[in-house]
């Protein structure tokens, strides 16, 4: 690696580290998921830090953070779960931009809440578009670093900075997300094929407590430890197969709750399958996906019960929350 | 058929034109998310074909949820009255049934098998009431196929068979899915037919491979510029092919000349109902002209 060039070196890549930006749209009609940051208000954060755009491309790491050495000075900001950065060793803090030299490596303290960091880099990672986007999509082998999460020894190429970092700033707790430890509420629309299962289970399926299981990726996450849901008896239906939670296969929303057998919800996010043959009891709100991000293995959950004016409401206060981001960072 | 409308969220409407499949109900919502595509709602971000289904994922901050609701209702008499008929291309899809791949994966998961001791092959020939495996070979790749579906992961098509009810192949998928299906396996689950685009897991019963990829995340193949070779209403025609020939067209895919078989040809249902077998030579035809 040449001292000076615009890139840095992964020395360690952490346990799942890639490429993401805010998504590739438009394609989900040939299976190929929108992707990008699981936490997308966090990697907006990041990137108004360092003087990016909202939709630079940057690092998403869970639950162990990378080792990076870089080989020119920039700027860095880190945000999302609570993994405090450190350059040479110097802890530095989160939701703050701060500079980086060349030949110096950021390294990461243990994560204490939460689940993935993101790391903006001034100029963003420089990884070619594809489809319009800089996301890694690993299942299709498609965007980020050569299709696949980073590995030892990868060098990646840092952008041209367009913008002014926000130095000696740090993004106040009431603006940040909280990372949630326990008493987690995950908002779900009941729907799609809601009447499939009989009203006991309605019941119980927003009265039970989850945790997250650990099958918990970028697709989806699995939850267990509720009852199980039962089925209003029907003859299944020409195409659908023969369990009662099959259907003839349909799209998946973005966070869609599939029950396969009826027994673990499985809520589908940023890499999600685009469709498949499993029924679905209804879909977390769009407000509350970014939350998802955030959440570990064994981690207490519990669907609640809400309405399109509820859900539209709690994308107001979503909204609220980066206009109070861009009001403090201009302010 | 009752169309059936649920929000999926603040961002989707899932529209459901029946709850079984049938070629009617495939081609309902065909033409009805084609009808939703062509009046570009402002606020509409994507729209997703199925085989007896379709979404649209939306903006509720562009257009309110009822509102768009209201229009997408307006759009089902149209769908009604519309001609079932569409314009669109047949593929021609080399497979190389039984395969050495295919075989191995299959015998390696055979535990998870409904028939630990036949093929997937010989089991859906069995219980799909063939006498042997070539005439079940010669019904798979008898009759042409159409997309219903692109999906579950990038670019892999769902296909329905061009045939009566009677004639639909029927096979459940497998008890526990593998993790691990070769890239490129013609699979069957259900009543419908598979490509794997990648390599994974999957639970569909494996009868062959093609040498044809249809997916290339890294644009190499001339005929995947845009990634993807199949669209929803694409028509299929699997071709049986021997080692030899499978072989060949390896090493054309290897080298980046491999091209595709494919031509223009019109579908009409109404025709297609009145003469299954007569329209299906037909459209065959249009392959080998």
């Amino acid at each position: 690696m040449a001292d000076g060039a615009a890139m840095f070196e992964v020395v360690k890549p952490g346990l799942l580290t890639s490429v993401q930006d805010l998504g590739r749209p438009g394609y989900y009609h040939l299976g190929l998921p929108i992707s990008g940051a699981m936490d997308r208000f966090a990697l907006i954060a990041a990137n108004r830090l360092v003087g990016n755009p909202d939709g630079a491309a940057g690092l998403e790491a869970v639950f162990l953070g990378p080792v990076l050495k870089f080989a020119c000075d920039t700027t860095i900001a880190v945000t999302g779960a609570v993994m405090a950065p450190k350059v040479d060793g110097v802890e530095q803090e989160l939701w703050s931009a701060f500079e980086i030299k060349a030949g110096q490596e950021l390294a990461f303290g243990t994560l204490k809440a939460g689940a993935r960091i993101y790391i903006a880099i001034a100029g963003g990672v420089d990884v070619p578009e594809v489809h319009g986007s800089r996301s890694t999509y690993a299942l299709g082998a498609l965007g980020g670093f050569e299709g696949r999460p980073l590995k030892a020894g990868d060098q990646v190429k840092i952008g041209a900075a367009s913008g002014a970092a926000k130095l000696g700033v740090s993004i106040p707790e009431e603006i940040r997300r909280i990372q949630p430890a326990s008493g987690v509420v995950l908002r779900a629309m009941p729907g799609l094929y809601w009447h499939r299962i009989t009203e006991e289970s309605q019941g119980s399926f927003f009265e039970d407590s989850w945790k997250v299981a650990p099958e918990a990726d970028r697709i989806g996450y699995r939850f267990r430890g509720g009852r199980s849901l039962d089925f209003v008896p029907r003859k299944q239906p020409f195409g659908a197969g023969s369990d009662p939670s099959n259907i003839v296969d349909s799209c998946y929303p973005y966070g869609s709750i599939q029950v396969p057998g009826g027994t673990e919800p499985i809520v589908l996010h940023r890499d999600a399958v685009s469709g498949g043959g499993y029924f679905m009891v209804g879909t977390v709100i769009s407000a509350d996906m970014d939350l998802i991000g955030q959440l570990q293995p064994h981690q207490p959950v519990r669907f609640e019960s809400i309405d399109m004016d509820g859900a539209l409401a709690a994308r107001r206060d979503e909204k609220g929350r980066l206009e109070a981001l861009g009001a403090f960072l201009s302010g | 058929m009752k169309t059936r409308y649920s929000f999926g969220g603040d961002e989707h409407i899932f529209v459901e034109i029946d709850e079984e499949m049938s070629l009617e109900a495939f081609f309902k919502s065909l033409s009805m998310s084609k009808a939703v595509r062509e009046a570009t709602i402002a606020g509409v971000t994507e729209i997703c074909p199925a085989n007896a289904s379709f979404q649209v994922r939306f903006d509720p901050d562009v257009i309110a949820p009822e509102a768009l609701l209201t229009r997408l209702k307006s759009f089902e008499a149209v769908a009604e009255t519309a001609e079932k008929t569409i314009d669109t291309r047949i593929i021609e899809v080399p497979v190389f049934y039984n395969d050495p791949w295919t075989h191995e994966t299959l015998m390696r998961f055979r535990e998870r098998h409904q028939d630990p001791d036949a093929t997937d092959l010989e089991y859906a020939a069995r219980i799909n009431d063939y006498p042997s495996v070539e005439t079940f070979i010669e019904a798979h790749s008898g009759a042409p196929w159409f997309v219903s579906m692109v999906g579950f992961v990038a670019g892999l098509p769902f296909t329905y068979q061009l045939v009566e009810r009677s004639r639909q192949i029927e096979v459940p998928k497998y008890l526990r899915p593998r993790t691990d299906t070769p890239r490129l396996t013609v699979g069957y689950g259900g009543c419908f037919g598979c490509i794997y685009s990648v390599r994974g897991a999957g639970g569909y019963q494996m009868f062959g491979i093609t040498p044809m990829p249809i997916y290339d995340p890294k644009a190499e193949q001339s005929y995947l510029k845009d990634l993807f070779l199949f669209r929803p209403g694409d028509i299929i025609r699997f071709k049986p092919i021997d080692r030899e020939a499978y072989d060949a067209a390896i090493a054309d895919v290897e080298a980046g000349r491999y091209e595709p078989k494919i031509a223009s040809v019109h579908f009409s249902l109404d025709a297609f109902n009145a003469d299954p077998e007569g329209f299906n030579a037909k459209l065959l035809e249009a392959l080998d002209g």
